[in-house]
């Protein structure tokens, strides 16, 4: 199954009833700087049955938007102008009462962050339950039935088990299913998600959407599809609503705007996403240039003009830009003066790559894992003295050479983390040997590492809010990295902090401010040229980009190749995203629960023979292209808990192709091809080779 | 949870113990100074040394404390110097006396402080809140023998309405309860205060988290997003919190009791400590611990029992 | 470019106070009753302790003493200038040392952990259990009461506090990324400690250092009203209370005005503490 998306069929415009319709809404947030117009004039429609995706940066409003509908904005904001019509009744003018039936009854919605979303006192079946007591008026039995069946509905095993537990008790995956049964509760006629599947695991994810897509068919609500991620919106929706910085820039069916998109930063938006199926020799990503203006200092004419390469002077600056109708449809609309003008689009598409630049495989390893391990002893109860073992890391061999990159891929809980931990010497290596240019490190706390094995590997850490200190300017972060790092006077690498400022091209008056004046993006660069102080040979990434919006990922990962060729370092880049890790990965390790499932090189990680891990991950990313086909695959259940870790092989739980016995009890053999393509399972490499490609 | 209370109960002796070396530590280690207390400055060194040797005391510290240790364990609490009789026979009047202050005292602070608390909490922010929370803040930090200056001279000297003196005597016309007014609140108005803000703390923390926007998303009223989502997660943090205000009362009833003259086991601390009744403060001292010892025990044991995170874990 | 120091860090958040209506009203009171400790012996019309037989005819407020004489013939506004130098030479040396035990033991004990960790915690733990009457009773008995003294026990009870606010906030920041990046390029203990972690917990630090120093404040009053603070004849406004207390019904003012002094400047010191509160939520 592809996205449905093209597959659905509309009935013709003006015979589609409007669910709902913003017109003209104008939203403000008062704070003690004053107002702030978040969303200055937005005008949507949703009609009957419909999905609408609202995708855009973080801080495009669009979640604004979407608690607007509810008409739920927090002490702080306002509707502070326009109609918000639901089912033809404004919602600005209810009284709160009337806004309650609504609520939870014709209109539900579904969170981001499920596990906050729940009270964590409740068992979620009395959750449940409160919907139906609040609005159909039934007895205590009649809700009792109806959310057990509910929960059936959205696919949880053993229902009445799951009525009586506490939130914390579930996994992300069932939380958010229980959001979803208690949103359905009282089949809405509208229901809108904000950011639903942010934060899951992408085969969690996966299942999700899945779900989403198959309860749309039988309940026929209309749904508003926040997100930041395009690949969502086109596996659930029909339409797309482009958001930046407010406004809504390009609105239109999802083919429409995939296929031929419009508005410059619609276009920007694609041409900075990673797809499956590229990598940085076919195609580089480009960035958007710049950052989102703020709320109280935004341009007159277009908001996106001063970032816009296709920006024509004083039409774009001088005047509030119309939103103009284009194409024959009728639905595709687009709010740029030059919407008739600008040329089609063109994707850049991947082209088949031969070889991977393998010039330096040759060489001997610069980092070599052998065999490496990392125990945790977990105690149970408060004070615990009994426990059990976690093997956060499981007998990992791998190596990475001068120049390469090497990719550590998988989902929560996988170990990779722990693996960059043990190598930082943050955490000691509890089996095996870490050798780092021929010393070994694996045992030797960093506390206990010698300058130079220091100073020869950094690493680039994932979250911006919390990796440079809040008290020190940028300058003195990077000037006491220097410092130590490269073993000289303070005045001497007081000098040097320009050249990396340069680096990662951050403009030199930076050195004086601290890092709340920075963006996201900002933070990271520094974070990079924090890691560069000491010239490393060995760069560690941790998730470096999962935290940054689309547009600034893409010049973070340009910098990182760029740094690299200029430098020759090695690029140790650990990430849960696949499109990422194919677009900048030379090799590729996936792990699962600890282990290596497969390694070999960009190429051959992602082509068949694939691990039936691998293969399953490749099906379950979306992709933000309604034309690229993909394999579904689903996987059933929730990655094991680390104290009842199978026997046998670690995805034998979960695995689709599980082949008997053989699996649970029986660790896998690893395969070897005579590429160097390692595949741990017990299915023989050339059946593995049959498979055909997951994206295509 | 059994287990968890055996290590509690396990902790607590630990403490009690440690805490009673600290005691006798302070008061008993030196020899000659229990001697010297007893017979005055004039005594001469020969008489001190006499008496050293009839109480005992020129024996080793750890005889002389673990003999201490086991009469105050078998409940012999020693011989008061200044009320010149058993320790046992004047501390549980005492006790029973504080025991009717601090109780409703405690009684009145945590129902009020909740509802406080929460009324301020639910609207952070508004004019209710601010006033509530000034208010507390003020209270908590008029000191208790001020505001019982400022509480007599409105309601005795000028008012005339209640007794200046509690002595639970109620020879002189003013009935219990008119005498147990004012120490009750001086001592409500201090805590109050304290309590209000870590209970209203709680509740603006809790009302900005997603889950209270579920309820309110879902159709619930606010009354009963209050009532069902928000007053028990609310509790959690507080909760611990409003036991530890025992150990604050045993400091509050020696300053309450000692303004209003209040027959209490405070008063007999502050009279023993000021006349330097040694098995009197000792006494007084290792029950004042284990009281709040106790009460940290119960304040774990509820706040497990609140909290399902923890109740399940 | 180098690391701002904490006093500025600390005079921005007091520039922001402006903005805190009720932080205003603290700050006000705070510096009213510094002023008056400063200059005392400028400011007050006698001698705290000279005796003016005369007075005690009729003790109550005049034009000679404003705020009347007290039950030994002492000008009570005299009394009171003087009793806050008692409060400000006493309260905030008392809650510095507080401060620089805790801060050093709730660090170490976060960032180090395991046995290190446990025996802080056991010490606080063990001293926290005394309500702190109780230990200040201990402290005066055994060894006098006097200004170092009541220090001494100031910081014996304020320092486990301490010590458990800077710890939690220590295991908290200790797992943020800059202090493993610190680590990652070979910063001692005492500079990730000190420098790294430090500096980002003091805006909860300044909060309660205000409050204590309002606690602080309170303590001393009490010790002086029972009898175990200062010995006399210096002026210490818990002591002024408690030598009045019994003429009360007669003559109200000499209890009331030095404890309405006492009152001010704790009120003060909550309040200014809230403000700071306030700002720091908002930053």
């Amino acid at each position: 199954m592809s996205s449905n998306a093209a597959a659905t069929l509309e009935p013709s415009v003006e015979t589609r009833k409007a669910i709902l319709e913003l017109r003209n809404v104008s939203i403000s947030y008062f704070v003690r700087a004053g107002e702030l117009k978040v969303v200055p004039n937005i005008s949507l429609t949703l009609y009957e049955g419909e999905a609408l995706g609202l995708v855009g940066e973080s801080g495009c409003g669009k979640s604004t938007v979407a608690f607007a509908i509810m008409k739920y904005l927090g002490g702080a904001g306002r509707i502070t102008g326009g109609q918000i019509l639901f089912e033809g009744r404004d919602m600005t003018k209810m009284s709160d009462e009337e806004l309650r039936k609504l609520r939870g009854g014709r209109m539900a919605m579904v969170y981001q962050d499920p596990m906050s979303s729940l009270n964590p006192v409740i068992p979620v079946g009395k959750q449940l339950m409160e919907v139906p007591l609040i609005h159909s008026n039934v007895s205590e039995d009649e809700a009792y039935k109806r959310a057990l069946q509910m929960l059936q509905e959205v696919n949880l095993p053993d229902p009445a088990r799951i009525m009586t537990r506490y939130p914390h008790q579930l996994s992300g995956g069932q939380q958010q299913r229980v959001v979803i049964a208690m949103a359905l509760m009282s089949e809405p006629s509208l229901l809108v998600m904000d950011e639903p599947t942010t934060g899951l695991d992408v085969t969690v994810e996966a299942a999700v959407l899945d779900l989403v897509a198959q309860l749309r068919q039988k309940h026929h609500s209309s749904i508003v599809f926040i997100s930041h991620n395009l690949g969502t919106v086109v596996r659930i929706c029909d339409r797309i609503g482009v958001m930046y910085a407010g406004e809504l820039v390009e609105e239109g069916p999802i083919g429409e705007v995939f296929r031929d998109p419009r508005h410059p930063y619609t276009r920007g938006l694609l041409n900075c996403i990673p797809t499956l199926n590229a990598d940085k020799r076919s195609r580089p990503l480009s960035a958007i240039p710049g950052q989102v203006p703020p709320i109280l200092n935004r341009p007159p004419g277009c908001i996106f003009a001063p970032r816009c390469s296709d920006a024509d002077g004083p039409r774009c600056t001088a005047a509030a830009i119309p939103t103009a109708t284009y194409g024959g449809t009728g639905q595709h609309r687009v709010k740029c003066v030059r919407v008739a003008e600008l040329p089609k689009h063109v994707r850049p598409t991947s082209t088949a790559v031969d070889t991977v630049a393998n010039e330096f495989t040759t060489q001997p390893p610069i980092l070599d894992l052998d065999h490496v391990k990392k125990t945790y002893h977990q105690a149970i109860g408060m004070f615990g003295g009994s426990g059990y073992d976690v093997h956060a890391v499981d007998d990992i061999t791998l190596a990475a050479r001068k120049s390469e990159t090497l990719a550590i891929v998988g989902e929560s809980g996988c170990g990779k983390s722990t693996l960059a931990k043990v190598l930082t010497g943050i955490e000691l290596a509890s089996g095996g040997k870490v050798t780092l240019a021929g010393k070994d490190i694996g045992n030797t706390a960093v506390e206990k590492r010698d300058s130079d094995t220091k100073r020869s590997i950094q690493m680039v850490f994932q979250n911006p809010e919390s990796t440079l200190n809040p008290s020190h300017t940028i300058g003195y972060v990077m000037e006491r990295a220097i410092k130590k790092l490269k073993q000289i006077s303070g005045k001497e690498a007081r000098v040097q902090v320009n050249d990396l400022l340069k680096t990662v091209n951050l403009p030199l008056e930076f050195a004086a401010r601290k890092s709340r004046q920075l963006s996201g993006g900002q933070k990271q660069r520094v974070a990079i040229a924090r890691a560069l102080a000491g010239e490393p040979e060995m760069i560690l990434a941790d998730e470096p980009v999962s935290a940054l919006d689309v547009s600034v990922q893409a010049a973070i990962i340009n910098l990182l190749v760029e740094i690299q060729r200029k430098r020759g370092s090695t690029l140790l880049f650990i990430s849960h995203d696949l499109s990422v890790v194919r677009y900048l990965a030379d090799h590729v390790a996936v792990m699962y629960l600890g282990k290596v499932m497969e390694f070999g090189s960009v190429t051959d990680v992602f082509a068949p023979p694939y691990h039936p891990y691998t293969e399953a991950l490749m099906s379950a990313v979306p992709i933000a292209d309604p034309d690229v086909k993909q394999r579904r695959i689903i996987l059933e259940g929730n990655i094991p808990s680390p104290q009842n870790r199978p026997k046998g092989c670690p995805f034998a739980t979960r695995c689709p192709r599980k082949i008997g016995a053989i699996c649970d009890d029986t660790p896998p053999p690893e395969q070897v091809s005579p590429a160097g393509h390692r595949i741990a399972c017990h299915i023989p490499m050339a059946e593995l080779a049959t498979a055909t490609q997951v994206v295509f | 949870m059994l287990a968890f209370l055996s290590k509690r109960i396990a902790l607590l002796a630990f403490t009690m113990l440690v805490v009673s070396a600290l005691v006798f530590a302070a008061f008993e280690f030196t020899p000659g100074q229990v001697a010297r207390k007893v017979l005055g400055p004039f005594a001469t060194q020969n008489q001190v040394d006499i008496l050293n040797e009839k109480m005992g005391l020129n024996r080793p510290v750890i005889v002389r404390y673990s003999e201490w240790l086991g009469n105050t364990l078998t409940g012999d609490l020693g011989f008061s110097t200044l009320y010149k009789t058993e320790v046992n026979s004047i501390i549980w009047d005492r006790l029973g006396n504080t025991l009717l202050l601090a109780g409703t005292a405690f009684a009145v602070i945590v129902p009020l402080s909740i509802i406080l608390g929460i009324a301020a909490g639910m609207r952070e922010g508004s004019i209710l809140d601010r006033s509530i929370s000034v208010g507390s803040i003020v209270t908590t930090s008029v000191p208790e023998f001020a505001s019982g200056v400022f509480l007599a001279s409105i309601f005795v000297i000028w008012l005339g309405w209640l007794p200046g003196t509690s002595s639970l005597d109620t020879g002189a016309g003013w009935s219990l309860w008119q005498q147990l007014i004012l120490p009750v609140t001086v001592m409500v108005l201090y805590d109050l205060g304290y309590v209000v803000r870590m209970v209203r703390a709680s509740m603006v923390e809790v009302m900005t988290r997603p889950y209270i926007r579920t309820a309110v998303l879902k159709g619930l009223s606010f009354r009963a997003v209050i009532m069902k989502h928000a007053l028990r997660n609310a509790m959690i943090a507080p909760f611990t919190v409003i036991l530890l205000q025992i150990n604050y009362l045993i400091t509050g009833v020696v300053v309450v009791e000692a303004v209003f003259a209040y027959p209490g086991f405070g008063r007999m601390l502050l009279e023993a400590a000021l006349s330097q009744d040694v098995a009197v403060v000792e006494a007084a001292a290792l029950f004042a611990v284990l009281v709040s010892v106790s009460t940290q025990i119960a304040g774990d044991l509820g706040y497990m029992m609140l909290n399902p995170r923890i109740r399940f874990s | 470019m180098a690391n701002d120091g904490v006093l500025a860090l600390t005079w921005n958040r007091v520039r922001l106070l402006k903005e805190s209506p009720v932080g205003m009203i603290g700050a006000f009171l705070v510096l009213f009753w510094l002023f008056v400790a400063i200059f005392a012996p400028w400011i007050a019309p006698f001698d705290p302790n000279a005796n003016n037989m005369d007075a005690l005819i009729d003790p109550t407020p005049s034009a000679v003493n404003w705020l009347g004489t007290d039950n030994s013939g002492r000008d009570i506004l005299s009394r009171i200038i003087w009793g806050s130098r008692t409060v400000f030479a006493v309260a905030p040396l008392a809650v510095l040392c507080a401060y620089a035990i805790g801060c050093m033991m709730g660090l170490m004990a976060g960032y180090y952990r395991g046995w290190v960790d446990d025996l802080v915690n056991r010490i606080s733990d063990i001293v926290l259990s005394f309500p702190a009457i109780v230990l200040y009773i201990i402290v005066i008995m055994r060894f006098g009461a006097s200004a170092n003294n009541i220090i001494l026990a100031v910081i014996f009870i304020s320092s486990p506090q301490i010590t458990r606010i800077v710890r939690g906030m220590t295991l908290e920041l200790r797992e943020r990324e800059y202090v493993a990046a610190a680590k990652m390029r070979g910063e001692s203990a005492l500079y990730i400690m000190l420098v790294e972690i430090l500096p980002n917990a003091r805006g909860p630090l300044i909060v309660d250092a205000c409050l204590r120093l309002g606690y602080t404040t309170i303590a001393i009053g009490v010790l002086g009203f029972l009898g175990l603070g200062l010995p006399p004849p210096d002026p210490d406004w818990g002591g002024m209370v408690k030598e009045t207390y019994a003429m009360m019904s007669i003559y109200p003012h000499m209890s009331l005005f030095p404890a309405a002094a006492i009152s001010s400047l704790v009120v003060g010191l909550s309040l200014l503490a809230d403000g700071m509160r306030e700002i720091s939520i908002r930053d």
